[in-house]
């Protein structure tokens, strides 16, 4: 008997300590995440450069190989692989281009920006992407500057920066000089199934009384009248709350906001809105959306289950396998709040995304900055369209082109907002820590009673928490 | 002979040492190191002293996190071995006793089997189940399966349910691991003294108190300090299944899940490895309390 207890006591013995081990395993994995601490600061990495000419305004080495890695979402790589490596390979048939994609661009990048030998151009995107301010202010991007002036690779007489959009360079720059590239074009507003709407007999609101109108209609006819996803996209919600908010003050209170100045958040605009969205959140949501993500609530939409959603363009493309005929995506400005909002109710939020950049600390930056001005030619612009049905900030690049519906519907209400189109807000993609207490506060306020002082109360705590914390880089914008 | 000795330990040992040396220890002096920095993942590094420690104190979010770790500490390792117990102890003695034999309830060779099941699954693939089943409208499986009059619960979206939703789904993961090695443990426990028992009258309850808990009392305290130490980390369930990631409104948090989220997405890596010397204090303070119980437990028997 005794014999049996002293070899349990002794296997007992080694697995406690074993255990314990275990334990002591988890902590170091935080150590190991951020390996190679202070590395890539150095500059001795020899880096590749030609002589600039007419043909090569970059000054690339038409010899030395550019590697670049696209992030693998909602856009797919085919763009990269069918339209813009070849297109790279046909002027500098020598360089070899190096491609990856991946879904964690930060889990494979960001190691390899601080052991000093990133890939030369990256598409910084994804829910898993690099803190995109604190890459420039390490000095890990490459200024853009000489890339915007640069001649156009396929628009004779003009600079790259000529074929874009208004807004498209001051979107990527920091502190007055521009370091990304933000590619694709998005319209925000509220998308609807349009034959659904022809069929009932509903018109489009302008005005928050139609809308809320609207709204009572919809929900007797059975259909929850509008929501979001709160388990993983309330930032389109935010989205939606500071569009209103621009509306009835102007862009200025998104500057404001971006700028960390005090009291931005309790602004009269922001409150109203917050008001305005509160009751619809009290009135017209479905409380169980908060348990759910975007994918399930844009397949009730697709189901005629939810007539509103605020989203960008991109909607359209991420639920082609899912749209059945009965199903037309079309897109609307957010109605005006109050009768003395500042913009007019046709006024939207349009803006440039999806971050390209060269690394400043590769082999070859200008080869990365060479491949993104091939990306800003109209014909790969078109190409881009064509394979997402995204539209890219290249100015006209897919005008004639005829597109998705809800692509051309995104085009008619750009067209209609003419000069009221603004780029919105930055202080997501600066502050993703405020970022954070966003789309948690846009929940509560949505599925939680609709207290709009609480809202913007916390949102203004969180703002100069912000503000006062000296380990967080700051940046301003006018 | 003895000449041989040390090269040969040497040699075994050199490369677990280096491995353990690379991967564990350096990565936790780094950890130490950054705690007194502002590093944000890129480029100089700049100290700071104690300022992330203070942040820390007055992180309200930390607090939380911290609460919901305890909260696991105490509820896992309780629940999932009082009901590994209770399923061993019917797999293994619950039966009838046919000729003096203790045996098993019927069919629980196949029991065993299958309450194994879940420990083959990938923790990201039993998260991804449970949100289904979890999830808030009548598409969800617990709440489909409630008449449609009743209204849906809300599950992972109603912040006083969340985190008993993840600790379910940590217990449904563990549990048949703790049966096996619990089974394991009671087919060490001589047939005799069951016999012995069973010929005095005494009654299956009687049999599960007074002679199965105290003679597997070591392999509980074993599952004890693993099941513990798995309640300082959830972070697979909780950075999958939850709304917001933590949410809503931080209701699930843990410490794990804000050290990932500090390091990856908010950039501050000092702040991060803060989080991390501390959840490493915790987890040293843990596992030295549990030998020490342990110590005092063997001096005893």
């Amino acid at each position: 008997m005794t014999e049996i207890f002293k070899a349990a006591e002794v296997d007992r013995r080694t697995l406690l300590r074993r255990a314990a081990a275990v334990g002591l395993m988890a902590t170091p994995a935080v150590g190991l995440l951020s390996a190679c601490v202070g590395g890539g600061s150095d500059d001795n990495t020899k880096q590749s450069t030609g002589t600039k000419s007419a043909d090569n305004p970059l000054g690339i080495d038409p010899k030395a190989g550019v590697e670049i890695i696209i992030f693998n979402g909602g856009l797919g790589t085919a763009y990269a692989t069918d339209v813009d490596i070849p297109l790279f390979n046909k002027k500098w048939p020598d360089a070899k281009v190096t491609y990856s994609n991946t879904e964690q661009i930060s889990t494979v990048v960001q190691p390899r920006i601080n052991a000093g030998t990133p890939p030369d151009m990256i598409n910084n995107s994804g829910s898993n992407l690099m803190d995109f301010g604190a890459i420039v202010k390490a000095g890990q991007a490459a200024d853009l500057t000489d890339l915007f002036a640069a001649p156009s690779w396929d628009v004779a007489g003009k600079t790259v920066a000529d074929t874009l959009v208004p807004g498209a360079i001051q979107q990527g720059t920091y502190d007055g000089k521009p370091f990304a590239m933000n590619y694709s074009f998005t319209v925000f507003g509220l998308w609807y199934n349009k034959k659904l709407f022809a069929t009932k007999g509903w018109t489009v609101p302008t005005t928050w009384a139609d809308f809320t109108a609207l709204c009572d209609k919809i929900k007797a006819a059975g259909i929850t009248p509008f929501g979001f996803a709160g388990a993983n996209a309330s930032y389109y919600m935010v989205r939606a709350l500071l569009t209103s908010a621009a509306k009835i003050g102007t862009e200025q209170c998104l500057k404001d906001i971006d700028n960390l100045k005090p009291g931005a958040w309790t602004a009269d605009p922001i409150m109203k809105a917050a008001q305005a969205w509160g009751e619809i959140g009290n009135k017209y949501i479905n409380k169980t959306y908060l348990g759910l993500r975007h994918t399930e609530v844009q397949l009730q939409q697709d189901q005629d289950k939810l007539a509103f959603y605020p989203c960008g363009s991109w909607l359209e493309n991420e639920q082609s396998k899912d749209t059945p005929p009965t199903f037309e995506y079309a897109v609307a400005a957010y109605p005006s709040v109050t009768t003395s909002d500042q913009l007019p109710a046709t006024a939207i939020n349009a803006a440039a995304g999806e971050i390209y950049f060269a690394a400043a600390k590769g082999k070859n930056p200008q080869g990365g900055k060479e491949y993104i001005r091939g990306m800003l030619s109209k014909e790969a612009a078109l190409g881009f369209t064509k394979l997402t049905k995204s539209l890219t900030v290249v100015a006209g690049a897919a005008d004639g082109q005829t597109i998705s519906p809800g692509l051309t519907s995104a085009n008619d209400l750009l067209g209609k907002a003419g000069k009221d189109v603004f780029m919105g807000y930055l202080f997501d993609t600066w502050y993703k820590k405020l970022d954070d207490e966003s789309r948690a506060a846009a929940n509560d306020l949505m599925f939680k009673g609709g207290d709009a002082a609480k809202f913007c109360q916390r949102m203004e705590a969180a703002s100069q928490a912000v503000a006062k914390d000296s380990s967080v880089t700051k940046f301003t914008r006018s | 002979m003895r000449h041989g000795k040390y090269p040969f330990i040497i040699g075994f040992l050199v490369v677990p040492v280096a491995l353990y040396c690379t991967f564990v220890v350096a990565a936790y002096l780094q950890a130490f190191q950054l705690s007194f920095t502002s590093w944000s993942g890129f480029g100089a590094i700049k100290y700071i002293g104690l300022e992330n420690f203070h942040k820390l104190w007055n992180d309200d979010l930390f607090w939380k996190s911290l609460r919901h770790n305890l909260f696991l500490l105490i509820l896992l390792p309780v629940v999932t071995v009082a009901l590994a117990l209770v399923i061993a102890f019917l797999l293994n003695v619950g039966g009838s006793s046919r000729g003096g034999q203790t045996r098993g309830v019927r069919g629980s060779k196949a029991y065993r089997i299958i309450f194994f099941f879940p420990q083959l699954l990938a923790l990201a693939i039993v998260a991804v189940i449970f949100q289904r089943v979890f999830g808030p409208d009548k598409s969800g499986m617990i709440n489909g399966l409630f008449p449609d009059s009743w209204d849906n619960w809300l599950f992972l979206a109603d912040e006083r349910w969340a985190m008993t939703c993840i600790l379910i789904v940590l217990i449904w993961q563990a549990v048949g691991f703790y049966v096996v090695l619990f089974s394991a443990g009671m087919g060490s426990i001589p047939a005799e003294i069951y016999e012995a028992a069973a010929l005095d009258g005494a009654s299956r309850i009687k049999l599960f108190f007074r002679i199965t808990i105290p003679l597997l009392w070591g392999t509980i305290q074993v599952a004890w300090v693993y099941l513990g130490i798995a309640a300082f980390d959830a972070f697979a369930v909780v950075n999958i299944m939850t709304v917001d990631r933590g949410g809503p409104n931080g209701a699930t948090s843990v410490l794990s899940l804000m050290i990932w989220r500090n390091t990856f997405e908010f950039s501050q890596v000092g702040y991060a490895s803060a989080i991390g010397v501390v959840l490493f204090f915790l987890t040293l303070t843990f596992a030295a309390l549990t030998l020490r119980v342990t110590r005092r437990e063997s001096l005893e028997a």
